[in-house]
């Protein structure tokens, strides 16, 4: 009682730091995935969350069927032009703030299937955050997409989705 | 093994000597009928010849030549465990007999051949698209649809 200095004791039990800081290490930490696995890529995918790569050392493991509690949309797979308009639902249905990440070369850029069935690139239907090249990429290659996404979260940065919204400040408002 | 019934050939050719073909193949009987007498051979297969099940119906484009279209029809005899093929060429702008009086299985194979190249089957009690968009333009198995997709940029 009164034999510490109360300033020591004080700096040593206290970290201090910004509640838009904290709020970062958050979202990154608890990355929702929604499923949308749409093709070959879904395997790797979903090998993803298992015991040997396991996404959960980076919170991003609980994939979620219902886009209503997911930050996330992981496109594994092509994308034909008959999903195209159910893909652009889903992610409208995602709360904010949203990330996209185009897992692939046929989600990327159509891939082999450069054919009237196949939308080329997701990127078309909704603005993506991380590019993942591979067909199909391995586990490890969508680790890492998920990293450079917590790293773009940890910057502050924002989703591609504001990025392209016509003024600063006009929330879901692309194209 | 080859369970098929080769006689049939002969059968058939008897029954419909005007309008039917015998076609050269390795691996099956097969013949090729004009579209006006399929209705009939295809009644005779089922209810006299026991071809109880249609398989699957496919569809060819040739297109430089007419009539464009041929239509293949993989039928099986459950019993004697043998398979035949009905070959049958349509133009263009004709209609082809729908199969689905005889084999109700027939029904999407034909929505599809319909969806895919066009073919119209006349008494088909569906004829809709089937993996398209309703609102798709074209017919993308054709031989004069663009071979790359549409670019949206």
């Amino acid at each position: 009682m009164g034999l510490t200095p109360a300033q020591p004791e004080v700096e040593r039990s206290i970290l201090l730091t910004t509640v838009d800081k904290m709020k970062r290490w958050a979202q990154k930490s608890s990355i929702w995935p929604a499923t949308f696995g749409l093709a070959c890529c879904a395997i790797e995918m979903m090998s993803v969350t298992n015991s040997r790569y396991d996404l959960a050392r980076f919170g991003a493991e609980v994939f979620r069927a219902s886009p209503r509690q997911a930050d996330l949309m992981i496109v594994a797979g092509r994308v034909s032009q008959k999903m195209a308009p159910v893909l652009r639902t889903i992610w409208e249905q995602m709360p904010e703030p949203k990330w996209v990440i185009s897992m692939g070369a046929c989600a990327s850029s159509g891939g082999v299937f450069d054919n009237y069935a196949i939308i080329q690139g997701v990127d078309h239907v909704v603005p993506v955050d991380v590019y993942v090249p591979g067909c199909p990429p391995t586990p490890e290659a969508l680790l890492f997409g998920i990293i450079k996404l917590q790293e773009k979260i940890t910057l502050g940065l924002p989703p591609k989705y504001l990025e392209l919204a016509p003024e600063p400040g006009t929330k879901g408002a692309w194209r | 093994m080859n369970r098929n019934d080769p006689e049939i050939l002969t059968r058939l050719e008897t029954r419909f000597p005007a309008t039917l073909a015998i076609v050269e193949t390795v691996d099956q009987p097969t013949v090729a009928v004009a579209k006006e007498s399929l209705i009939d051979l295809f009644r005779h297969l089922a209810d006299l010849e026991g071809y109880t099940m249609c398989l699957d119906v496919c569809a060819v484009d040739w297109m430089p030549t007419n009539p464009r279209f041929e239509l293949v029809y993989h039928l099986y005899h459950p019993g004697k465990f043998a398979r035949l093929r009905v070959k049958s060429r349509v133009e263009e702008d004709g209609t082809m007999p729908s199969a689905t009086a005889v084999w109700a299985g027939a029904n999407w194979a034909e929505r599809e051949a319909y969806d895919l190249f066009g073919i119209r089957f006349e008494g088909h009690p569906n004829l809709t698209r089937i993996y398209l968009p309703d609102e798709w333009e074209g017919h993308p198995l054709r031989k004069d649809y663009p071979l790359t997709g549409p670019r949206v940029d």
